[in-house]
């Protein structure tokens, strides 16, 4: 009985393939639909008008510069804090320490960390920067509250970085009688950067697609920040806003073409680098 | 002489202020953790946590803050999620690998990687214009529900299913399959006996992993969802998660009901690193074999 109900291996492998190959193009399918969807709806709204004028009447007319600026600045502000302690704690972890305790300690809290949801850290940034410090729904606000939640990442790309350095260079580096961190400044790190990089522009994508973290702490005003205690609108919030609540759904699409376009590009940059960089040396 | 041990004295100095950045990320999460309980956990006991766990009935302006259908409703729409998301997943991981042309792979996976970086937003905007009136037509109900949040998260975890899928399953040494090939199995049989059991601990990592993203998920949700905070009677009711609870109503609650809000955080954050440290226990089983 048990025969006949099993099917030749060879039959068998058949149809296993020709499910695999079905599962693979709806997964493709799927996920090309989403990207010429909005793509096909959203460039005809695209046009320097669109891109350099602010908006107008809730988001109806105009275009979106305020929100592309109120991006920029966010995000910069997010790496400006981001970059400096991600990369010194891959330098701790990979130059000033061998494996202990302490780094799995270390490790397991960036780990963690890239796994709280965004509404947790916008929650946090709510509570912690806009209500404690009185920072109000601003840039910094938000800002601040990006910056950790990219900090894992900068961390784990910076270490991967570090880590494909090859060690003959910090030997002839200490043969030659220099300190650590002259090694680490003058050796390590000039041949780390493109790796280093491409963790910075990863979460330049991040932050650039995020919302739930960054409407509760950057607010969604709709104007052109003045400074960074202006509460501001982020591309990605003014999407959610115009979609949501049927503003506009010309301009919802042309956001969200901006919005992807940019990241798309961002995305492409770092997996050039990343196979140049980091996977090959690896 | 002298300047040797200076350079050695800045250099400990360098050390420990290292040290101290180092030391930023578990911070951060330390502060996080307390922020997020001092705010919550205060109104969970004052009314009780079986209050809060328990309860079904979410009336912020009558002082009832029963979460039961939102707990419940995270649970289904991620549970929908892996139903939809880990089989596409995971075979899709397995075509690339073993079945599919190397140079088709080579396309695909940086492709479907690239996707990862889509804002939830935009997903969110998809399922709102196209997944939730097809439901209605075809299905019934009002569109917005359980099911299109589903499909909406299934589809959001694909690119971190079958990336960490397909590295678990490269990281199986090609020895294995070759000494399966040589007593004559097929490939698929290779496959399913020796390839996926080797890979195992990886797929499943990947896969709480990508719970962990549907569970924590709210934009895309709310758009989707409908966030009735009714216990939903069928996959085509709407339904209200955890996450969107907080994103809904944290613009304007104030006083207790703000605090009710944190206390969801709460209950979102526990679960969230519970997922975590099953993934790190899991994925470290399989780095030490």
């Amino acid at each position: 009985m048990g025969n006949l109900l099993r099917l030749k291996p060879r039959t068998e492998q058949k149809i296993a393939q020709f499910f695999m190959y079905s599962l693979t193009s709806v997964a493709v399918i799927v996920l090309v639909f989403i990207l010429v969807v909005i793509l096909k709806n959203g460039l005809p709204q695209l046009n320097l008008e669109f891109l350099t004028k602010n908006p107008v009447d809730m988001g109806r007319g105009g275009g979106i510069l305020s929100t592309i600026v109120a991006t920029i600045f966010l995000t910069f502000i997010a790496l400006l804090v981001a970059t400096p302690l991600g990369v010194g704690t891959a330098i701790y972890l990979t130059e000033y320490t061998v494996e202990s305790r302490i780094t799995r300690i270390i490790r397991f809290g960036a780990e963690c960390l890239a796994g709280i949801p965004s509404i947790i850290f916008g929650l946090f940034g709510f509570i912690l920067f806009v209500n404690k410090l009185k920072f109000g729904w601003s840039i910094l606000s938000g800002g601040l509250t990006l910056a950790f939640m990219v900090l894992p990442t900068i961390i784990r790309t910076s270490e991967e970085a570090i880590k494909a350095v090859p060690s003959c260079y910090r030997l002839v580096s200490f043969s030659l009688g220099s300190t650590r961190w002259q090694t680490v400044t003058r050796v390590v790190l000039p041949s780390a950067i493109p790796g280093i990089v491409t963790g910075v522009i990863l979460s330049i994508g991040r932050s650039i697609g995020e919302t739930a973290a960054v409407i509760f702490t950057a607010g969604s005003a709709l104007r052109l920040p003045s400074s960074v205690f202006s509460s501001s609108r982020t591309m990605a919030v003014h999407f959610y806003i115009l979609a949501k609540e049927g503003v506009s759904m010309p301009k919802a699409y042309g956001t969200a073409a901006v919005l992807v376009i940019s990241i798309l590009i961002i995305n492409v940059i770092t997996y050039y680098l990343m196979e140049k960089y980091i996977r090959r040396k690896s | 002489m002298k300047a040797k041990v200076k350079l050695e004295r800045k250099d400990r100095l360098i050390k420990l202020s290292l040290l101290v950045v180092a030391f930023s990320a578990i911070s951060v999460l330390a502060i996080i953790t307390i922020f997020i309980f001092e705010q919550g956990t205060p109104i969970m006991f004052k009314y009780g946590l079986k209050s809060f766990l328990f309860g079904q009935d979410w009336y912020p302006s009558e002082k009832s803050f029963g979460l039961l259908p939102m707990i419940v409703g995270s649970l289904l729409v991620t549970f929908g999620a892996l139903i939809l998301g880990v089989p596409l997943g995971l075979g899709s991981a397995i075509f690339l690998t073993e079945f599919s042309h190397r140079r088709l792979a080579r396309v695909l996976k940086p492709f479907i990687e690239l996707l990862a970086g889509i804002p939830s937003v935009v997903y969110g905007f998809m399922g709102l214009m196209f997944l939730v009136p097809f439901i209605r037509e075809r299905f019934g109900g009002p569109g917005l529900s359980v099911l299109a949040a589903s499909i909406i998260l299934g589809i959001m975890i694909l690119p971190t299913v079958i990336s960490i899928s397909i590295d678990s399953i490269r990281a199986v040494p090609d020895s294995y399959r070759e000494g399966s090939i040589a007593l004559g199995a097929t490939r698929w049989q290779t496959v399913r006996m020796v390839v996926l059991p080797a890979a195992r601990s990886g797929i499943i990592a990947g896969i709480i992993l990508g719970m962990g993203r549907a569970i924590g998920e709210t934009m895309a949700v709310i758009m989707v969802a409908g966030n009735a905070a009714d216990i939903p009677g069928s996959i085509l009711a709407p339904v209200r998660t955890l996450t969107s609870n907080i994103a809904l109503e944290m613009a304007y609650a104030s006083g207790e009901h703000r605090q009710a809000l944190f206390a969801t955080g709460v209950i979102l954050f526990v679960i969230i690193m519970i997922l975590n440290t099953v993934a790190n226990v899991t994925s470290a089983r399989q780095r030490k074999r």
